[in-house]
């Protein structure tokens, strides 16, 4: 990519400006029961080595058979991702030594991927949006996990993960900033999501990305590039870029030149350090696997699956621009998480009049709900008010029975105690009042006792607001807003 | 009463089934005999014990009715195939005393028939190896010998265990593998009937790995029909191997005596190679008459690309082998030496656990899959692989029902005679039997005469994918003609 940078996006050195190249892998484990080639389940956590078949030890003798499920939920992240589907598509021997990996070889897709170039649209927090392109997406086997503090004097192996299916999606070289790679790893996360091909539990190690950076002079041929491995937060992905590149650029300043080399992130330092150099790099003798024929399936299977899938957070966000009226903002908060979507899509359906207080009701869920969630901490599943009593509190505002300031004061009360909205609002005498003849007293005892802010607000109108308060407080906050309003101008002529 | 061990395996059911003698009677007649010929180094574990309890078993199932098609068959498992619970090394000291928790498809298949396990039979290393002297437990002894010598000959290999024991009456069948010969090569060297089948016919589930894409289990037997008794309860699809395929297994014995009158039997000129002995030639030469009196029309054929087919295997095999047994590196099963680190650990058991043909072959197979050097050996070899593949298509397109060929260009050598100096002289022995393998198609070997110093010596019939019927009655009509070979017992 030479599409031009914006300046916005470089980086000031001693020399001129520098961009910024990144790509991204990021490994995604697939939701599903039982591992890519064994029937050993997946779950997290367990003792040690509860979940290993004689497939996933690598006992002699042992056969891989792919697992279907897995090859389904690659099939819809490929989709998910606006990719090429390959109906044809082959698994490859990486070989290496290492305890964690029985086999001696890693089952990977290194020739023909499953998926193939796709595009995925990134929204930027400062509102630029970039597409960034997918080469590949490949089906591989996790490795196990080493124990280092389990005994004095040896290692010790937990199979449980050994088998395990990941998606390697690999990116091509758009990105050109930390918050645009923050952002990429984010919508990637959130489209997993949606899928349901993988839960994006980052803390899990569900995803986790290596980042290869370079840098170049603006518009100038590619520089070497750095990979950084495993990097397991969205945060740390920006960290990493950030420290990366500016080792670069003092390294390239200092008339230096970058050594092709694989690097660690140390989250505790914010800093990459050197695990080996290109020199070192393992021969991996890839070859086709001669366990396992090579993968095919017809475009009916591919279309089956499309046919199922979910909606995705760009069309979501597009459909709740265009049918109720949200901002491009709020609606990108909505569809951010899958479950902030569902929630807001609950709400939807309870209100009365969905198309009148859609725009309402996402005001209410991101504000009043998201808010009071951050400030205290929970998540959006364990919420104290559920989407039918946020929605009977938007209904009550969008009829009129009550005033935006006592629907906060409703809401605290759901909050609290539960409890159904409409119930309260009758118990507790919250309605407003719209009784114009009861609101017309008190707007005509102010107006009387108040001659001087008269003259004024004839003068200034905006001053009107002072009488619309007076009034809201003599009555307890229970009076129509709107009538008040129309009183006013009525009463001081303007 | 009758020596029963030396009756064949369809003789010993049908004895069994008229009630002339019990399993138990038979297997105890076959552990004296393995007892009385460990000077042949056939077994590397005899299972007495459970020989016998699987025999009691068998004849309570016939005194019930419920006999299986190989109720109460004593046979013997090479020691490749995984045995639940019972000791299974490949004869590698890597995987000094392993014992499997489980149990291979196909022997679970001859359990499941009602066969009886007599023990483990010897083999090369890891399958490698065409005169089972790599072996950890030593060479096997071919029980025949050259007339008026007592030099000991190899069986040939890998599964030299499998037709030492055949051929000395020490089981009445057993399983075998074959990667690029190794059943039909020592069928050949100890005159009795092997058979691999296609690719894809039997599981490999359970089977320690040598050359995925080659390797293919089969029976070595006494007779062509004992073989295709065997191949019946050893073939079929298993789900557990996505190599495997799904396809009805015919009643091959079916197939042992029907008339091979007006098949066309292709006798392909590349394999009259240079130097290949005029016995050899003689006995090709017989084995076509003999076809031709039975009623089959001879047609020479070209399969023009099987002087590549054994450099090919040399970089395929090691290649995929040198994959296979990265597993066996000490941190799970099997054997380990410690070192100061990881890397010491693995260097010190590999070297001490793999004997030296299973470590240049790792060295072979990694060498061609390096970066560089991938293009040139590895992936050309599969393009030679493509193209003997479609050498036999061609071929099997004109008509022909089935090849003709030596099964070995000798007949079996002295052990240490061969390969000392120079690994190939040992890898030529292959040379007619590894093109069945590149193209994954079906070859029987069937003993067809001796040689002058009294050795027998094998054809080899080579068929169309899943044609297995056809080499069993083909190979009839040599078993017939030729008549049978029994080694004498110069053991006992």
């Amino acid at each position: 990519m030479n599409a031009p940078v914006k300046p916005s996006k470089l980086i000031k050195g001693a020399t001129g400006d520098w961009e910024i190249v990144i790509g991204l892998e990021v490994h995604a484990q697939v939701s599903s029961k039982s591992k890519l080639f064994s029937a050993a389940a997946t779950e997290f956590g367990g003792d040690p080595n509860a979940h290993v078949s004689l497939v996933d030890a690598a006992m002699p003798g042992m056969l891989p058979v792919i697992n279907e499920e897995c090859v389904k939920q690659a099939v819809r992240t490929g989709l998910g991702l606006n990719a090429q589907i390959n109906l044809r598509s082959t698994f490859d021997r990486k070989n290496y030594f290492y305890p964690d990996l029985p086999q001696g070889y890693q089952i990977s897709q290194y020739k023909s991927p499953i998926v193939g170039e796709g595009v995925i649209q990134v929204d930027v927090e400062d509102g630029e949006g970039v597409s960034v392109g997918i080469e590949r997406l490949h089906l591989e086997q996790d490795a196990g996990k080493l124990l280092h503090d389990q005994n004095p004097t040896m290692s010790l192996v937990d199979l449980n993960r050994s088998g395990v299916a990941l998606m390697e999606i690999v990116s091509k070289p758009d990105i050109r900033s930390a918050e645009q790679a923050k952002a990429y790893v984010s919508k990637l996360r959130t489209i997993l999501r949606y899928l349901g091909t993988c839960d994006g539990d980052m803390e899990k190690g569900s995803l986790r990305a290596d980042v290869n950076v370079s840098v170049r002079k603006p518009g100038g041929p590619l520089g070497t590039r750095c990979e950084i491995k495993n990097v397991n937060s969205i945060r740390f992905v920006g960290q990493a870029v950030d420290y990366e590149a500016r080792r670069q650029i003092g390294i390239l300043e200092d008339g230096g030149t970058i050594n092709q080399e694989t690097r660690l992130f140390d989250a505790g330092r914010g800093e990459t350090r050197s695990m080996r150099s290109k020199e070192e790099a393992h021969d991996y003798r890839y070859f086709p696997d001669p366990d396992l024929l090579p993968l095919e399936f017809d475009q009916a299977f591919v279309d089956a699956l499309k046919a199922e899938l979910p909606e995705l957070p760009d069309a979501k966000k597009a459909r709740f621009i265009a049918d109720f009226g949200l901002s491009a903002d709020d609606a990108g908060v909505l569809v951010s998480e899958r479950e902030s979507a569902e929630f807001y899509e609950a709400v939807l359906g309870e209100l009365a009049n969905p198309l009148r207080d859609g725009k309402l009701a996402a005001n209410w869920v991101i504000n009043e709900l998201f808010g009071r969630l951050n400030k205290e901490g929970v998540a959006i599943e364990a919420s104290p008010v559920s989407a039918a009593q946020l929605a009977a509190i938007v209904d009550l505002i969008g009829e009129a029975t009550i005033s935006g300031k006592i629907a906060k004061e409703l809401f605290e009360i759901v909050w609290q105690q539960g409890g159904d909205p409409r119930a309260i609002v009758d118990a507790r005498g919250m309605k407003q009042v719209t009784d114009s003849g009861a609101i017309e007293k008190v707007v005509d005892d102010i107006v009387n006792a108040n001659p001087d802010k008269v003259a004024q607000a004839q003068a200034k109108p905006a001053l009107i607001g002072w009488f619309v308060g007076q009034v809201m407080k003599s009555s307890g906050g229970k009076a129509n807003p709107q009538t008040v309003n129309d009183l006013l101008k009525r009463k001081l002529g303007l | 009463m009758t020596d029963l061990t030396s009756l064949t395996l369809a003789e010993a059911r049908d004895g069994l089934v008229a009630k002339s003698f019990s399993s138990l009677q038979l297997t105890d007649a076959h552990l004296a005999a393995i007892e009385a010929a460990r000077v042949l180094n056939a077994y590397v574990l005899e299972t007495p014990e459970q020989a016998r309890n699987m025999a009691k078993a068998a004849d309570d199932r016939i005194a019930k009715g419920e006999a299986g098609p190989l109720e109460g068959l004593p046979l013997g498992i090479k020691d490749l195939f995984a045995t639940k619970g019972v000791r299974t090394t490949a004869c590698s000291k890597i995987l000094d005393g392993f014992t499997p928790p489980y149990e291979s498809t196909v022997t679970s298949q001859l359990w499941r028939d009602g066969a009886v396990l007599l023990g483990k039979l010897n083999n090369d290393e890891f399958a490698m190896g065409s005169s089972n002297e790599t072996s950890c437990f030593g060479p096997v002894v071919n029980p025949w010998r050259r007339d008026g010598s007592d030099t000991k000959l190899v069986p040939g290999g890998s599964s030299g265990g499998s037709a030492s024991a055949v051929a000395a009456g020490l089981c009445l069948g057993a399983t075998a593998t074959d990667t690029g010969g190794s059943i039909r090569q020592p069928a050949a060297f100890t005159g009795t009937v092997g058979i691999k089948p296609t690719y894809g016919r039997c599981s490999r589930w359970g089977i320690v790995a040598f050359a995925s894409s080659l390797d293919q289990a089969g029976p070595i037997a006494r007779t062509v029909r004992d073989s295709a008794i065997l191949l019946r309860s050893m073939a079929g699809h298993d789900p557990k191997d996505t190599t495997s395929v799904d396809r009805a297994v015919p009643d091959y014995e079916s197939a042992v005596g029907r008339s091979v009158k007006g098949m066309k039997i292709g006798i392909p000129k590349e394999y009259r190679i240079d130097g290949m002995p005029a016995e050899i030639e003689a006995l090709w030469k017989q084995g076509a008459d003999w076809l031709k009196a039975a009623g089959a029309e001879l047609v020479e054929v070209s399969l023009p690309h099987t002087k590549y087919a054994l450099p090919a295997y040399y970089i395929v095999a090691p290649a995929e082998a040198s994959s296979n047994l990265a597993r066996y590196d000490g941190v799970r099963y099997g054997a380990r030496v410690n070192g100061r680190n990881i890397t010491e650990m693995y260097e010190n058991t590999r070297a001490q656990g793999f004997g030296a043909e299973v470590r240049r072959r790792i060295m072979i197979g990694t060498y061609v899959l390096s970066a560089g050097y991938y293009d040139a050996y590895y992936l050309r070899a599969q393009k030679v692989r493509t193209l003997i593949k479609r050498d036999f298509e061609d071929c099997f397109a004109q008509g022909v029902s089935a090849i003709l060929t030596p099964a070995t260009p000798s007949a079996a050598f002295g052990i240490g005679e061969k390969g000392g100096a120079d690994p190939v002289e040992m890898y030529l022995n292959d040379i007619f039997t590894v093109t069945v393998n590149m193209a994954g198609l079906p070859g029987i070997a069937v003993p067809a005469g001796k040689d002058a110093q009294g050795l027998p010596l094998g054809l080899q019939l080579i068929g169309r994918p899943f044609d297995e019927e056809t080499l069993f009655s083909l190979g009839e009509v040599i078993e017939q003609a030729a008549g049978r070979f029994t080694a004498a017992k110069w053991w006992i």
